[in-house]
C-alpha cells in the first residue's frame, strides 16, 4: 500500500468508528425515555418517587392494580370501536376519491386537488365551534360519534397520500382492464386496488393509529361521563383523577404504547413506504 | 361530460364531508364571530369580540408562546433530522436497526410520550438533572420552570423526529450518486459537497417540512396541555377547574386558548374570532405549501 492509500484507509476507518459511536449514542438517547417508562412501570411507589433508576423489586402487580384503579378496559373498548370504524369508514369513502383525483379527467381536478390539500393542512381548531354545534343538535356530543361518522366523507390527509400512490400506477394496467371488458369500477376494485394495497394499508395502520392517540377529539366530544372516555384521555388524567400513583401511570402509559409498538415491528416497511409518500419531492 | 359526472359520483362522499364540515362551519365561524353566543342565548354584538382581542393578554401570550414554538422547535426539528437522516444514510452496518430505533418514539402515543417526558425530567424522579449537574450543566426544572417548560417540550419534540427522519432519508438516497463522484474528482470534500450538492437537491423536500412543521406546530395542543396537567398536579376532582398553560402560562399555546374560551368557558363568539386568526396564519402557510405542489405537479 502506498502511505496515501493507507491514509485514506485510516481515515475511513476512523470516520466508521465515529459514525458508528454517535449512532449508539442517539440510539441510546431515542430509547431512553422508553427504558425509563418501562423501568418505572415495574417499581413500588415509593421507588418510583426517588431517581434510582433500576427497581429494588420487580412489581408485576401494578399491571393487574391499574384495571382495579381506572376503567381502563372501557377505554380501550371505546378507542378500539373509535379506532376500527374510523378507518373502515375512511377507506371506503377515500379509496373511490383518490382514484378519481389521480386517474380521471375532468374540469375543476387541479382545483380539488389543491382543496383536499388545503383541508388536510386546516389546523382543526379553525372549524371547531360551528361543527361542535351541529352535533350538540343531533345530540351527539358526550359520545365519540362526531370522530366516526365523518370519516364516511372521507379524510383529506388518506386522500392526499392515495392520491399520491395512485399516480404512480402505470395507466397500461387500467387501460388493459378496460380492452378486457372491465367497467371504470371493475378496473378500480379488480386491477388497481390489488396494486395499491402497500398504501392502502398505510392509510389504514395511521388513520387507525391517529384514533388510537388521539387527545384532542375526545376531549372534545367525549364529555365528563368516564364511561365514554378514550384510553389516551384516561391516561392523561390517570394521575389526577384516582391521585394515582407514578409507578402505575407508568404501567398505563406502557400499557397504550404496547399495541403501537407491536404492530409497527409486524408492519414496519408498510409505515416506512407511508412516511416516504408524504414527504413531497 | 359524461366524465365529469363519473368523477361527481366518485368524488361525492368528499364533496359533501367539503361542504359540511368546511365551508358550512367557515361560513358559520365569520357569522358568530359577531354574536356573544354561549349555547343557550346568541344576541349580536357587533365588533365587540374583535375589540377583545386586541386587549386580551392570555391570547397575546398564546400567540407569543407559539411563534416560539415555530421560530424555535420547528427549525430545530427539520435540522435535528437531516442530521440523523444524514448519519443513518451513510452507516454500512446496522442501518435497519438504527432507523427503527430512531423512527419508533415518532409512533409512541403523544399522551404516553408526554408523561413519560415529564416524569423523566423531573428532577425528583428522573435521572436527567442527576447526569446534567453530573457534567457541570444547569439541572432547570423543566416542566416547573417558565423559563424551561417550551424547551422541555421542543426536547419532546426532537425525541420524535423519525417521521422527518425517513422522509429526509429518501430525500437524501435520491441525489443522484454521479453528482457526489464528480465533485470528489473536481476535490470538494464533504462539507463543500452537503452544501453545494445535497442542500440544492434535497430543498424542496426541506421546504416542504418546514411549511407543514409549521402549519403542525400552529395546531400544537395535546403535548402543552398533558405536560401542565401532570407538571402541576391539577386533580380533576369535582369543584378544581385545569387551566392550562402551567407554568405561568408559559406553555399556554393558541389553540389551547381557543379551546378554553369556546368549549370551556363557552364564549363561542369570541373562540370564533380566535379561529379565524388562527385560519388566517395557517392559510399563509397553506399558499406557501400549494404553491410548491404546483411547481411539483409541472415538473412532473
Amino acid at each position: 500500500m502506498t502511505p496515501t492509500a493507507r491514509r485514506t484507509a485510516t481515515r475511513t476507518a476512523l470516520l466508521w468508528v465515529a459514525r458508528h459511536a454517535l449512532a449508539i449514542a442517539l440510539a441510546l438517547m431515542f430509547l431512553g425515555p422508553l427504558v425509563f417508562i418501562a423501568l418505572t412501570a415495574v417499581m413500588t411507589d415509593r421507588q418510583a418517587l426517588t431517581s434510582d433508576l433500576w427497581p429494588h423489586t420487580w412489581d408485576w402487580g401494578n399491571f393487574t392494580e391499574i384495571f382495579e384503579k381506572a376503567p381502563l378496559l372501557t377505554w380501550i373498548r371505546n378507542t378500539l370501536l373509535y379506532s376500527v370504524l374510523a378507518t373502515a369508514f375512511m377507506l371506503v369513502s377515500s379509496i373511490p376519491v383518490a382514484y378519481a383525483l389521480a386517474r380521471f379527467r375532468f374540469r375543476g381536478r387541479r382545483l380539488a386537488f389543491l382543496l383536499v390539500i388545503t383541508t388536510m393542512m386546516l389546523p382543526p381548531q379553525v372549524v371547531a365551534v360551528p361543527i361542535y354545534l351541529i352535533w350538540a343538535r343531533f345530540h351527539l356530543t358526550g359520545t365519540l360519534w362526531p370522530l366516526i361518522l365523518p370519516m364516511l366523507l372521507g379524510d383529506a390527509f388518506s386522500i392526499f397520500l392515495l392520491r399520491q400512490f395512485l399516480v404512480t400506477i402505470p395507466r397500461e394496467y387500467s387501460d388493459a382492464a378496460k380492452v378486457d371488458g372491465c367497467g371504470e369500477f371493475r378496473t378500480l376494485v379488480r386491477v388497481i386496488l390489488p396494486m395499491a394495497r402497500p398504501a392502502i394499508a398505510a392509510v389504514a395502520l395511521f388513520q387507525f393509529f391517529y384514533c388510537w392517540n388521539d387527545y384532542y377529539g375526545p376531549l372534545l366530544y367525549a364529555g365528563t361521563d368516564l364511561d365514554n372516555w378514550t384510553l389516551s384521555l384516561g391516561l392523561a388524567a390517570f394521575r389526577s383523577v384516582h391521585r394515582v400513583q407514578w409507578n402505575l401511570t407508568m404501567a398505563a402509559t406502557l400499557l397504550a404504547m404496547a399495541p403501537v409498538i407491536v404492530v409497527f415491528f409486524f408492519a414496519q416497511k408498510v409505515f416506512i413506504e407511508g412516511v416516504k409518500l408524504t414527504g413531497v419531492k | 361530460m359524461r366524465g365529469n359526472l363519473r368523477a361527481l359520483l366518485y368524488l361525492s362522499p368528499w364533496l359533501a364531508g367539503f361542504a359540511i364540515f368546511f365551508v358550512y362551519p367557515l361560513v358559520s365561524t365569520v357569522y358568530f364571530s359577531f354574536q356573544r353566543y354561549d349555547l343557550f342565548t346568541l344576541e349580536p354584538v357587533g365588533l365587540l369580540n374583535w375589540e377583545y382581542f386586541l386587549k386580551d393578554q392570555a391570547a397575546w401570550t398564546a400567540i407569543r408562546n407559539t411563534l416560539w414554538l415555530v421560530v424555535v422547535m420547528v427549525p430545530l426539528r427539520v435540522l435535528f433530522g437531516l442530521g440523523v437522516a444524514q448519519l443513518v444514510t451513510r452507516l454500512k452496518a446496522g442501518a435497519g436497526v438504527y432507523r427503527t430505533i430512531f423512527y419508533l418514539p415518532a409512533l409512541v402515543p403523544l399522551v404516553a410520550g408526554t408523561l413519560g417526558f415529564v416524569f423523566l425530567l423531573n428532577p425528583g424522579t428522573g435521572p436527567v438533572d442527576a447526569l446534567l449537574s453530573a457534567v457541570g450543566l444547569p439541572a432547570p426544572d423543566w416542566f416547573g420552570d417558565p423559563a424551561w417548560s417550551k424547551w422541555g417540550l421542543t426536547l419532546l419534540g426532537l425525541w420524535s423526529v423519525g417521521d422527518l427522519m425517513v422522509i429526509f432519508m429518501a430525500a437524501l438516497l435520491d441525489v443522484p450518486k454521479q453528482l457526489y463522484e464528480a465533485a470528489s474528482i473536481d476535490g470538494a470534500d464533504g462539507w463543500r459537497q452537503f452544501t453545494s450538492i445535497t442542500l440544492p437537491v434535497i430543498r424542496p423536500v426541506l421546504m416542504f417540512a418546514l411549511v407543514t412543521g409549521v402549519i403542525q406546530t400552529l395546531q400544537y395542543f395535546t403535548q402543552a396541555e398533558v405536560a401542565a396537567r401532570v407538571a402541576s398536579g391539577a386533580t380533576d376532582s369535582a369543584g378544581s377547574v385545569f387551566t392550562p398553560g402551567y407554568p405561568d402560562q408559559s406553555t399556554l399555546t393558541f389553540p389551547q386558548w381557543l379551546f378554553q374560551q369556546g368549549f370551556r368557558d363557552y364564549a363561542m363568539g369570541y373562540a370564533c374570532v380566535l379561529a379565524l386568526v388562527l385560519f388566517a396564519v395557517a392559510m399563509v402557510f397553506t399558499l406557501v405549501l400549494l404553491r410548491q405542489f404546483r411547481f411539483a405537479e409541472e415538473e412532473s
